[in-house]
């Protein structure tokens, strides 16, 4: 069988195939190692781990030969190098944890190998996953591998978990971790036609996953269609009591929910999701995505969410407090950098300075500041008193019978790496204005590609769901991925 | 940090504890903040080992280290501890609180945060009894309990020129009890700390080991005019030992008195006590200059429990002091001051019980504050040490009262029960200690020491205290043994008088 074949499937086709034996675990592992290797140019990963790869497949044709397969078992993944990951070095794409190597497994992570699946390596991020470009990576920007239409100029694959997005795009791995805090999942995936779910707050453990905003971050999948992201997601959730946010609830078989009718779903249409400097693509994709919903039988409701215009700045203030405090472990003491100094508050200072990059300075900053005495009330209470509004702007929504809200993902399609990343940050943090209610209201988002730019370049609808109502969102990203002219994935020009 | 808001002039100090200043009286308000650990296996966040003096960091999870990635989970068993306590200070048990991060770097600070309750903490007001000596008791309001992380150590002395952390300590859970601003005299303070311990003993939530750091004090002093506007506090940090708490109040105090008094004004300020020189001093600015940017912690969930895990905890709570106090009043008939010394410490309250049951209440407190407690304190021993049990001086006093033994005998019986142990009836047949009630027998030692001194006779007979002389005489011959009443009633007789 072709090589190539290999690198083109499915997950869920690669699991049945695994399953009937028509290739084996380290075949399909093989594949794709070599796919990693020539597709470096990308920079998607910062650690690949061949021979822990080639070891749990072999270990995986085990199991399948004994008939003990696990719902995974044999599916080479890439992990988003936030997830601690035991033996493996892990680094939230910052300097300041370089050469740090846990002792221990995130439990996300641990339950895919529990599942069976193969680790390729560790993806890269924007560093402690702050970023809507990936450029913010110690370890350089990731190329995405989509260009636009006659064009050679190198484009961002979105982030912060843009190692995964482009990894997956790329026929690198056949899904990937990924995290989101304000739209690191969906906005990745928008820009790289992949489909990706935020799901909701506690529905993944924290625990072992490098913190960002702790009351905002949520581990999630992203892979080649809704299909594979449900087969993934299910892997992925589950309570864990090692992290208290986490809910205690059962996961359910969100494959199985798949081809379910949408006949009769109520789909609210957001008018303030029609933001200034909207792409004409992307609002014309969104009315598209409407039609293909109402004819499949849904009712399409105007709903109003007052209190979006105040999302992106309250979690401007909300994250980057949490981040500062999260980030305070990050001193030297104890592992990664150490910058020697005169003294502690020295050695503390060169190797804060050394160690964290130039957005992630910026955010402790800001973060630092609106907890500050005498800012506390003006910021960080009121960005507090605006998510509860936000919260509660959903909550109306969903109390009038509405089953899903209908968004675009992002204002525009991918654009060129360093196109954003000197002008006014603010400018980038715009790329998160859709992504960022979902996180404050702690709700699950999904993002599937719906179409293509004028540009050729790949553009995403978002769906947000009610609290744990993920499978709703995979029926109707579903219908959205049936009715859609194909997307398809970029051609492989990296070699 | 509670002086400017708290209601403070509940009551004014005794004139006797004014101290005396140049320009007159001064009064002396003070307030405490006790960090207390939380007597538990595990620690606040964490799984691992709250056991004393281990290896470094040998008691260290992923969690107390802050290793990435890492999450804190509550340990309900120490939620029990702080509801327990909340209990036993008569306080308000919040079914709601939260926990706080208090942002600031330090070596011995791996999170660069400690957990805490700053806005809403798990106990509220409360009130504590304390008696300042046997005839005078103060009220102690509480304002507040809450639970928070005990930050690890700094061991500077490993290497020339570095400094090494200890995280053994790191996630410990500690109770920080908050007093009002009641305290008026260091040795208000004290027996108020004393007090506070003794409640935690006996619940069993604080061990209150103070060499093993388990509780400490930040102690907050302020001096004014009796009755007059309230002066500017200091908080001298970190005081570990109940004398040192009353000694840093005292040199505190003096000093705010002789700035005030030489027309200078006092600076809010954090101080440390220096035992060594009996006096405070300010602590360098940059360990004060602290905005701790306090914000709820985004890992923990609100704690919230109903009234039934209350009610549960309350009806397995031990009996207090304050109760058992009055209770031996009421049934050994002790005086307030015999029953407070014996219910200051749980193990001594059970010890005099196990002793006075059954038995004459007054006489076993006397044996037990005055004999025992005597022997124990000249030892340097602790009552759950103590060689004698209860067993055995229940039943030395069973020997006195049933005329076995005399008083003076009992005390060379403890002694030796104290020394070599054993069974005292035993002791007292095989070593002959009973008490010779036999008339005749004393009567023949008495005719002996009459017959050979006459002088003496003569002179007992003009005065008749002389009589002492013979009892003494007596009780000799007979090895202390004779029954002093048969001897005297003999004497008298015999000699006329």
């Amino acid at each position: 069988m072709a090589k190539l074949d290999l690198n083109n499937l499915t997950l869920a086709g690669a699991r049945d195939s695994l399953r009937a034996r028509d290739y084996s675990a380290q075949e399909l592992t093989e594949a794709h190692l070599e796919a990693m290797e020539k597709a470096r140019a990308l920079n998607a990963f910062i650690v690949e781990t061949p021979e822990q790869a080639r070891a749990m497949a072999k270990a995986a044709d085990a199991r399948l030969a004994k008939g003990e397969a696990g719902p995974l078992e044999g599916i080479p993944l890439g992990i988003k190098d936030l997830y601690c990951t035991q033996g493996v070095a892990t680094t939230a794409g910052s300097h300041i944890l370089e050469g740090f190597v846990p002792q221990y497994e995130s439990t996300v992570s641990s339950q895919l190998w529990r599942d069976g699946a193969v680790m390729l390596g560790k993806l890269n991020l924007d560093e402690f996953a702050m970023g809507s470009s990936n450029e913010t990576s110690h370890f350089g920007a990731v190329t995405s591998p989509w260009r636009r239409q006659g064009s050679n100029v190198a484009l961002v694959p979105g982030g912060s978990s843009g190692g995964s997005a482009a990894a997956v795009a790329a026929r690198l791995c056949l899904g990937a971790t990924a995290t989101d805090t304000g739209g690191s999942i969906r906005q990745p995936a928008a820009f790289t036609g992949t489909v990706g779910i935020k799901p909701t707050y506690g529905r993944c453990s924290r625990w072992g996953i490098v913190a960002f905003a702790s009351s905002l971050d949520q581990a999630g999948p992203i892979a080649r269609n809704v299909r594979d992201t449900a087969i993934l997601l299910r892997s992925m959730a589950g309570f864990d009591p090692k992290d208290s946010t986490s809910v205690d609830r059962p996961v359910p078989d969100y494959e199985a929910a798949l081809g379910s009718s949408i006949k009769g779903k109520t789909i609210g249409i957001p008018k303030e999701y029609r933001v200034d400097g909207m792409s004409p693509d992307i609002e014309a994709l969104w009315q598209q995505g409407i039609a293909w919903l109402r004819a499949a039988g849904a009712n399409i409701v105007d709903i109003t969410l007052p209190h979006t215009a105040h999302a992106l700045p309250a979690y401007y203030i909300v994250a980057p407090a949490e981040a500062s405090s999260n980030l305070a472990r990050y001193d030297g003491v104890r592992y990664g950098l150490r910058e020697q100094g005169r003294d502690i508050v020295d050695m503390y200072e060169k190797t804060r300075a050394a160690g964290f990059g130039k957005e992630v300075r910026r955010r402790i900053m800001i973060g630092t500041y609106v907890l500050s005495a005498g800012y506390y009330d003006a910021y960080y209470l009121r960005a507090q008193k605006i998510r509860t509004l936000i919260k509660r702007d959903f909550e109306q929504a969903f109390a009038a019978g509405v089953d899903a809200i209908l968004t675009p993902a992002t204002p525009s399609a991918a654009f060129g790496i360093g196109e954003k990343s000197d002008a006014d940050p603010i400018e980038m943090y715009l790329n998160d204005v859709f992504t960022v209610t979902v996180n404050m209201a702690g709700l699950p988002g999904l993002v599937v590609p719906a179409g293509l730019s004028a540009e050729g370049l790949p553009l995403g609808l978002q769906l947000i769901g009610r609290p744990f109502e993920e499978e709703t969102l995979f029926t109707l990203a579903q219908v959205i991925e049936e009715a859609a002219p194909k997307v398809g994935l970029p051609e492989a020009w990296w070699g | 940090m509670t002086h400017a808001a708290a209601p403070l002039d509940i009551r004014t100090a005794d004139p006797k504890k004014l101290i005396a200043g140049a320009t007159g009286d001064w009064e002396i308000i003070c307030g405490l903040e006790v960090h207390a650990q939380v007597t538990s296996q595990s620690k606040l966040f964490s799984g691992a080992s709250t056991g004393f003096g281990a290896e470094a960091n040998s008691h260290v999870s992923l969690v107390d280290a802050a290793m990435p990635g890492m999450l804190p989970v509550l340990n309900e068993e120490c939620v029990r501890q702080a509801v327990r306590t909340g209990l036993g200070l008569k306080a308000e048990i919040n079914k709601r609180s939260t926990f706080d991060r208090k942002n600031y770097f330090y070596p011995d600070l791996p999170q660069g945060y400690q957990i805490s309750q700053f806005k809403s903490p798990i106990v509220g007001e409360g009130e504590v009894v304390v008696d300042v000596t046997p005839s005078e008791q103060i009220k102690v309001r509480i304002e507040r309990l809450h639970l928070e992380q005990d930050a690890g150590k700094s061991l500077h002395d490993q290497s020339p020129t570095l400094s090494f952390v200890d995280l053994n300590r790191s996630g410990v859970a500690l109770m920080e009890i908050v007093s009002k601003p009641d305290i008026r005299s260091a040795d208000e303070a004290r027996a108020y700390v004393t007090k506070l311990r003794s409640i935690m003993r006996y619940l069993g939530t604080c061990d209150g080991n103070m060499e093993e750091g388990s509780l400490r004090a930040d102690v907050n002093v302020s001096v004014r005019k009796p009755g007059g506007a309230l002066g500017t506090r200091c908080e001298i940090k970190n005081v570990n030992s109940i004398r040192f708490i009353g000694q840093a109040i005292d040199a505190e105090a003096r000093r705010q008195i002789a700035i005030l008094e030489d027309g200078g004004a006092i600076v809010q300020e954090t101080r440390l006590f220096d035992p060594a020189r009996g006096e405070t001093r300010a602590m360098r600015s940059k360990e004060e200059a602290h905005d701790y940017r306090y914000f709820p912690d985004p890992d923990l969930l609100p704690l919230e429990f109903d009234d039934a895990f209350i009610a549960a905890l309350r009806d397995k709570l031990p009996e207090l002091p304050d109760a058992k106090k009055a209770r031996f009043m009421a049934d050994y008939g002790l005086t307030s001051y015999d029953a407070g010394v014996l219910v200051a410490e749980r193990e001594a309250a059970d010890y005099f019980e196990a002793v006075a049951r059954g038995r004459d209440g007054k006489l076993a407190a006397n044996w037990v504050i005055n004999e025992l407690f005597g022997r124990l304190n000249k030892e340097g021993l602790d009552i759950v040490h103590a060689p004698v049990s209860a067993a055995s001086l229940g039943a030395i006093i069973d020997l006195i009262g049933s005329g076995a033994i005399s008083g003076k005998i009992a005390k060379d019986l403890f002694e030796i029960v104290w020394t070599e142990g054993g069974d005292p009836a035993k002791i007292v047949a095989e070593r002959g200690l009973q008490q010779v009630t036999d008339t005749g027998a004393i009567s023949a030692a008495v005719d002996a020491i009459i017959a050979a001194n006459p002088d003496k006779v003569a002179q007992a007979q003009a005065k008749p205290t002389m009589l002492g002389w013979f009892v003494g005489q007596v009780m000799k011959q007979t090895g202390g043994k004779a029954n002093p009443q048969s001897v005297n009633e003999l004497l008298k007789q015999k000699l006329g008088i």
